[in-house]
């Protein structure tokens, strides 16, 4: 199935008989449903586009390729950074801005800048009945009833088929230079990060992978050097900076997890506190990517070993399996949290057509 | 103000509800005397008043449970309240509820400054959230302008924002975690320190449901490192449309301001006579505020002239000192009370996308000649939240009505020129009734079915957000 239009979409999920599976490019899906495929690629196209006023409105199934070039000629971004997965997770396809909302993809100046749900400011969806729903809107600033925007935001298809997402964007910097900070333990090389977070310099992206921490800073030219001055004085190690497309090429690799991608194993997503990032990972013999000073690693590890990554996690953050086979794909949720989270989803999809079982 | 019938019942019942009430929680923690309920008849939404059956004023997330699960089995409504500063009557009682205030709960739980969050109770104000953290360079970045009094959970009830929210975003940006009472007691932990969600994001929409999901009783807040300076910029301009259109340059530039506002003649006066500021008198005037060290200060200010200068200011003026940048914002954060000095008033709230500043702002003009009642601008223009201000007085008889009538006029230029009808004070009791105007019965149905998965029997602050009529089947049943 592939609408054409939200008319179409509403008719569809209305009449469905059978499960769905709801699709942007499947470039980052993850989990377990099964069901007749809906493809968003027919709800495509800009709305609007008001650099202006820092807005645009998109159909969900547009390329991520093509807002970002649309944003791109204004000198315009994105500023959630959404990764690319597709090397990661081995899979061809055209990411769409529905699947980025819907798995609410975010970057490593999700630190700064916020997360996707951050930055996305409103939403129109199709519910499990064929209901055309539209919450939130165009502009920055709004609280006129409940935030269905950012509960829609990584619910994954569960609760509905977005068909429009609009969000507030950002202007690109003027400059961007990142410190690569070598000559450090992973222990004092995230300590370096920590401190980075912790001062006035309004770090933008804080990594460690392969031996090296790295910092970034972004602004107007005199500002960048100023902080990467500071900042150098502040980490510690043999500090090395790196400009422009330099910097970028190295945060390209940690937004999608690039040293992972032609490696064997399974790959888990563990979100949690900056200063636990060590102990997280210390007993596990995993290869490591830090990102979010900390509170977001990537881990490298043999396939099974779930149950020993879930017993590191607990109590300090959550994991999930985004790359191999078998166990659980999702962290389990309190029993209270799940039933509020099922009680959504029986009203949103009372039939349970959505892709029914991917967030279990 | 239509508000629903109070269940004669439950009033009938008080006697039993009020020592049910007491047998749980310590004897200064429930109020049920008509003179001491009289503190809690209204909230800043003044005009409106009703005192509740009874208040009580818990220390404990295990008391609110307490309390709400006796509230849950005798069937009574329950209003929670923060500091009661709410513009839009969100924590405005029945007769035949309880008020939950949770003015008692204000300890700080945790700080870490090495992951850079601070856990709290709720009923801890804004500002000594950054309080607590400033002695070791670090602060709470939402800001409304009620910081001083208004309570973590009503900000989180409300969403709230603030002027520095341009460059920091608002309550649901800044909030990491809460623990939550459920109407019927149940205590639910949402995120936490760390970043995502795991599954749905909950959090996300409870912030912002106005008390009607649950009772907020501990967040966990982003804290952030103070940056090393900050000062603000006046400019002022002949026009408000010139004004309008050098908000739009500035932002499209990519400059990043922590914060854009803007007042026009009368609150310059206004706000001048209140606070000494030194705002020069003019049509209209941007304050326009940016951090950072004193070189990045000046790169950043440089670059703005550049851009205010082609807009043929009347005037453009630096903040001389520290004491001047504070003297600035206090003006600007006291415009509500600086302006309620002259005359009663009624405070709007909704946004409106940037490029259409210029034309709100002359249509408001024109539906103040046509009601005959005089309006004030002052808001934040690098978000397009405004907060126009009409003047009416209380004691001449039709003139709240015109002024009501007048406001909704407003709302709606808001919503047709595709805003919303409140951008950080909530839609509370007074702009329920204009909810169909932004959004259609499946929207609204949307929303309320949330509702039913928190509070299935519709008894927290149940007369607020959706229009009566809509929601009177749920709340009957």
């Amino acid at each position: 199935m592939r609408p054409a239009n939200e008319a179409e979409l509403s008719d569809m999920v209305a009449g469905a008989l059978a499960p769905l599976l709801v699709r942007g490019g499947g470039t980052r899906t993850l989990g377990q449903a099964t069901g007749e495929v809906l493809e968003t690629g027919g709800l495509s196209g800009v709305e609007l586009y008001e650099p202006g006023a820092l807005t645009l409105v998109v159909r969900a199934g547009t390329p991520l390729a093509q807002v970002q070039a649309v944003l791109a000629d204004e000198r315009q971004r994105l500023a959630f950074e959404p990764p690319d997965l597709r090397r990661l997770l081995g899979r061809d396809g055209v990411s769409t801005i529905g699947g980025v909302v819907a798995t609410n993809a975010s970057g490593p100046r999700r630190v700064q800048a916020g997360a996707c749900r951050d930055a996305l400011i409103g939403v129109r969806l199709v519910d499990g009945t064929g209901s055309l729903i539209k919450n939130g809107g165009r502009v920055m600033k709004n609280v006129t009833g409940y935030d269905l925007v950012k509960l829609l935001a990584g619910s994954r298809g569960t609760l509905g088929v977005l068909s429009e997402v609009s969000f507030k964007v950002q202007a690109m910097p003027e400059a961007e230079v990142t410190l690569i900070i070598e000559g450090l333990g992973d222990a004092a090389g995230l300590e370096a990060l920590r401190r980075a977070l912790g001062s006035p310099y309004d770090v933008s992206g804080v990594a460690r992978h392969s031996g090296r921490s790295l910092v970034r800073v972004e602004g107007m030219a005199g500002s960048v050097a100023y902080r990467a001055g500071r900042l150098r004085a502040l980490v510690g190690g043999e500090v090395t900076l790196a400009e422009a497309a330099e910097s970028a090429a190295l945060w390209r690799a940690v937004r999608d997890v690039l040293p992972f991608a032609d490696r064997p194993g399974d790959v888990w997503r563990i979100v949690t506190l900056p200063t636990a990032a060590a102990e997280v990972t210390a007993r596990l013999e995993a290869e490591v990517i830090w990102d979010w000073g900390g509170g977001l690693v990537w881990l490298n590890a043999a396939p099974g070993r779930g149950a020993e990554i879930a017993a590191a996690v607990a109590g300090r953050g959550h994991a999930t399996l985004v790359r191999g086979e078998g166990g659980p794909v999702f962290p389990p949720e309190a029993a209270e949290v799940a039933a509020l989270a099922a009680g959504l989803k029986a009203r949103f999809d009372p039939r349970g057509i959505l892709n029914a079982g991917m967030m279990a | 103000m239509q508000m629903p019938l109070p269940d004669a019942g439950v009033i009938a019942r008080k006697g039993r509800i009020v020592a049910r009430l007491r047998a749980v929680l310590p004897a200064d923690a429930v109020i049920d005397d008509a003179g001491a309920l009289r503190v809690y008849e209204c909230d800043a939404l003044a005009a409106y008043r009703c005192p509740p059956l009874a208040a009580v004023l818990p220390r404990t997330t295990a008391e609110v449970s307490a309390i709400l699960r006796i509230a849950f089995e005798e069937g009574v409504p329950v209003v929670p309240r923060g500091s009661g500063t709410s513009l839009a009557g969100g924590a405005m009682p029945t007769a035949d509820c309880v008020i939950l205030g949770v003015a008692r709960m204000t300890a700080v739980l945790e700080t870490d400054y090495d992951n850079r969050f601070i856990r709290v109770q709720s009923g801890r104000t804004n500002l000594s959230v950054s309080g607590a953290v400033e002695a070791e360079g670090f602060f709470y970045a939402p800001d409304p302008s009620s910081q001083l009094a208004c309570a973590i959970a009503g900000n989180i009830a409300m969403n709230s924002g603030g002027a520095h929210c341009l460059k920091y975003g608002v309550t649901t940006n800044n909030l990491l975690g809460v623990t939550l009472v459920k109407m019927d007691g149940t205590v639910v932990t949402l995120g936490g320190p760390w970043g995502d969600a795991s599954g749905l994001d909950l959090l996300g929409v409870v912030c912002g449901s106005e008390g009607q999901l649950g009772v907020v009783t501990e967040a966990t807040l982003r804290i952030l490192p103070k940056p090393e300076g900050a000062r603000p910029v006046m400019v002022g301009f002949a026009s408000n449309e010139v004004a309008g259109a050098c908000v739009g340059d500035i932002i499209k530039a990519g400059i990043l301001p922590v914060a854009i506002e803007f007042m026009d003649r009368m609150l310059i006066r206004v706000c001048e006579d209140f606070a000494h500021a030194g705002y020069p008198d003019c049509e209209a005037l941007l304050i326009i505020e940016v951090e950072g060290s004193e070189a990045e200060i000046d790169e950043q200010l440089a670059a703005i002239k550049v851009i205010a200068l082609k807009h043929q200011p009347v005037a453009l003026v630096e903040a001389e000192d520290e004491a001047q940048a504070k003297r600035i914002w206090l003006g600007r954060k006291s415009a509500f009370s600086a302006i309620g000095r002259i005359s009663d008033y009624m405070c709007l709230d909704g946004t409106i996308p940037v490029s259409s500043l210029p034309y709100v702002l002359r249509r408001i003009g024109e539906l103040s000649e046509a009601h005959g009642l005089a309006v004030g601008n002052v808001f934040h223009a690098g978000d397009g939240n405004m907060h126009p201000l009409i003047l009416y007085d209380a004691n001449k008889p039709g003139d709240l009505e015109t002024c009501e009538r007048m406001g909704a006029d407003i709302l709606k230029l808001c919503v047709e020129v595709g805003g919303c009808l409140t951008g950080e004070h909530g839609v509370g009791i007074e702009k329920r009734d204009l909810m169909s105007v932004q959004f259609s019965g499946a929207d609204m149905e949307a929303q309320m079915r949330v509702k039913d998965v928190f509070d299935p029997e519709w008894l927290l602050n149940p007369a607020k957000v959706f229009p009566l009529e809509i929601s009177a089947a749920r709340r009957a049943g």
